[in-house]
């Protein structure tokens, strides 16, 4: 700090920063000279913990990093156990898990956009976006009985299989999504202010964001067309149709329009996965991770003992090690876990999407002006729950 | 080793371009799901890293994660482990290194990759492993006067140290 220069805080406690995230700025008049991110204000020892459950409870944690994308996380987790299990998944479930995965890509861009606009003084798309977002709460609540926890990915499978309304329910909302985002577009993409607010703030360029690690639509609107689902297909991505949207200037508009090209592809994997779901079982049945059908576990004794032994035990995961990444709404989400043959992994590690994408802040900050900072940490995308985990 | 004999001539000319490096001091390993793995003293890894990011065959851009482990009571105890990977090539690969318990100091990459600065921080942070040439060693998820590394194995899951 210098004469001519002062601090202030940013949060933890201001509803710009998504969160607790605290930012220190040093200012001189309204320009930014430098800034400190502060974090961990959220930090519950997630990859400690993990330590200290089987590798089902874990799942329960996963939703609890990322609360805004909880479907992706338990993707992300169960097909790294998979993989190093060894377990193939049936078809079908890799077709509602891609479904999910998409739905709550969208889910997450609303959010995001919702608040990002509100943030920026644009109040209106906030309604518009959360009743999108509502009505994929209300398929996620009525298929797995939570909004935001939803818990529902199984090693091996899903807990269950779809229930009779799921896709008419999916259809409905696919059905009329392209106009809502047409909506969306007209309230903002031309608009005179929103165009001021953030074209040529924050800018990254692409070398700039592998150099720090910055994956997911902060890297794409920076012209790299790099994305998990097409260039490590998981999960039966390789059989659907879609773009990577990108963009050019890597700066906060076209984040945004990426974001808004990712909600309409998103849904088109949506469309094709209930379109296309093939017939068959639900869960790899046969794996070891796999738990007994509810009504055999009361009536067959074998299917009792495997039950109890997998809630009480678990299952022995061999040793070795693996890495699994996926792309969530926020960029590359990865996990590595190191097994060393028993029930409970030996180190489970988190790549959090958030986390790495956050190093980019203040690189987007130096030299831009005060009222820039909210719009450029918005444009991150950040839950500050993966951020600290 | 299935992976081994799915590898394909040019992967087989990167390794033997690594092997005429680095020589026997590199150990390449596949895990489960496929990925190579190099495991290599930690006097050669700065070296190792540069060779990766900068080789045009290797070509590994991106730094996609680091973070520590901690092998009780094996020894050396400690470990860090570094997953690249390669946009161009599309390819992911694995880089670890162990650290003895009474000296665990690696050197840092943030003049490589930039991105390394919190995750190095992070890795300080829960296990006290320390980064050699690093600019701004500080916790970065725990208070500054937190006492102990939690993700020690020897860190209790409730209580604190000692």
């Amino acid at each position: 700090m210098s004469a001519t220069t002062m601090e202030i805080n940013l949060g933890p406690h201001h509803p710009s920063t998504h969160g607790v995230l605290r930012v220190v700025l040093e200012l001189d008049g309204e320009t930014v000279v430098n800034a400190h991110p502060d974090i961990g204000f959220l930090h519950r020892g997630i990859e400690k913990l993990a330590e200290y459950r089987t590798y089902h409870q874990f799942i329960v944690l996963s939703d609890r990093l990322d609360y805004l994308a909880a479907l992706s996380n338990n993707l992300a987790y169960v097909t790294t156990i998979e993989k190093l299990m060894g377990i193939e998944v049936p078809r079908r479930a890799l077709y509602v898990r891609v479904a999910l995965a998409e739905l709550q890509r969208i889910a997450s861009h609303l959010f995001w956009l919702g608040t990002h606009a509100h943030d920026l003084g644009a109040m209106t798309p906030l309604f518009y976006a959360l009743r999108e977002r509502e009505a994929i709460m209300d398929i996620f609540e009525s298929l797995t009985g939570s909004r935001l926890t939803p818990s529902y990915l199984r090693i091996g499978g899903l807990a269950a299989d779809i229930d009779g309304d799921f896709i008419a329910a999916v259809q409905a909302f696919t059905a009329s999504f392209a106009t809502r985002v047409a909506e969306y577009e007209t309230l903002l993409t031309e608009n005179p202010i929103w165009r001021a607010r953030t074209r040529g703030v924050g800018v990254l360029t692409a070398d700039e964001c592998l150099a720090l690690g910055v994956t997911g639509p902060m890297l794409r609107s920076a012209g790299c067309d790099w994305d998990i689902r097409k260039a490590y297909p998981y999960s039966a991505y390789e059989e659907f149709h879609f773009e990577i949207p990108t963009g050019r200037q890597g700066d906060v508009y076209d984040r945004y329009l990426v974001r808004i090209r990712e909600m309409g592809e998103s849904a088109r994997i949506v469309d094709q996965a209930v379109a296309g779901l093939p017939e068959g079982p639900w869960v790899a049945a046969e794996a070891r991770t796999a738990f007994p059908d509810k009504e055999r576990v009361a009536t067959d004794i074998a299917a009792m003992i495997r039950h109890f032994g997998l809630v009480m035990e678990g299952f022995n995961a061999p040793p070795g090690e693996v890495y699994h990444a996926v792309e969530s709404p926020r960029g590359e989400l990865g996990f590595y876990v190191i097994s060393n043959g028993g029930p409970r992994p030996w180190r489970l590690r988190v790549r959090p999407p958030s986390f790495v994408n956050l190093q980019g802040l203040v690189a987007m900050l130096r030299g831009r002006l005060l009222s820039d900072a909210v719009a450029v940490i918005g444009a991150i995308d950040i839950v500050l729950a993966e951020v600290d985990r | 080793m299935e992976s081994m004999e799915n590898m394909t001539r040019r992967e087989r000319m990167n390794l033997d371009s690594l092997g005429e490096r680095f020589g026997m001091e590199v150990a390449t390993a596949w895990d489960a799901g496929g990925d190579l793995s190099l495991t290599v003293h930690r006097d050669l890894l700065i070296p190792l890293m540069r060779f990766l990011k900068e080789d045009e065959a290797w070509d590994c851009n991106l730094l996609v994660d680091l973070c520590g482990v901690d092998y009780l009571p094996m020894t050396p105890r400690f470990g860090v482990v570094y997953h690249l990977c390669s946009l161009r090539h599309g390819r992911r690969l694995r880089v670890k290194v162990a650290l003895p318990e009474d000296d665990p100091v690696a050197d840092s990459c943030v003049s490589l990759w930039p991105g390394a600065d919190w995750m190095e921080r992070e890795c300080h942070d829960l296990f006290g492993i320390v980064f050699r040439g690093h600019p701004d060693l500080r916790r970065i998820l725990l208070p500054p006067d937190f006492v102990g590394h939690p993700l020690r194995k020897d860190f209790p899951l409730e209580g604190l140290a000692g």
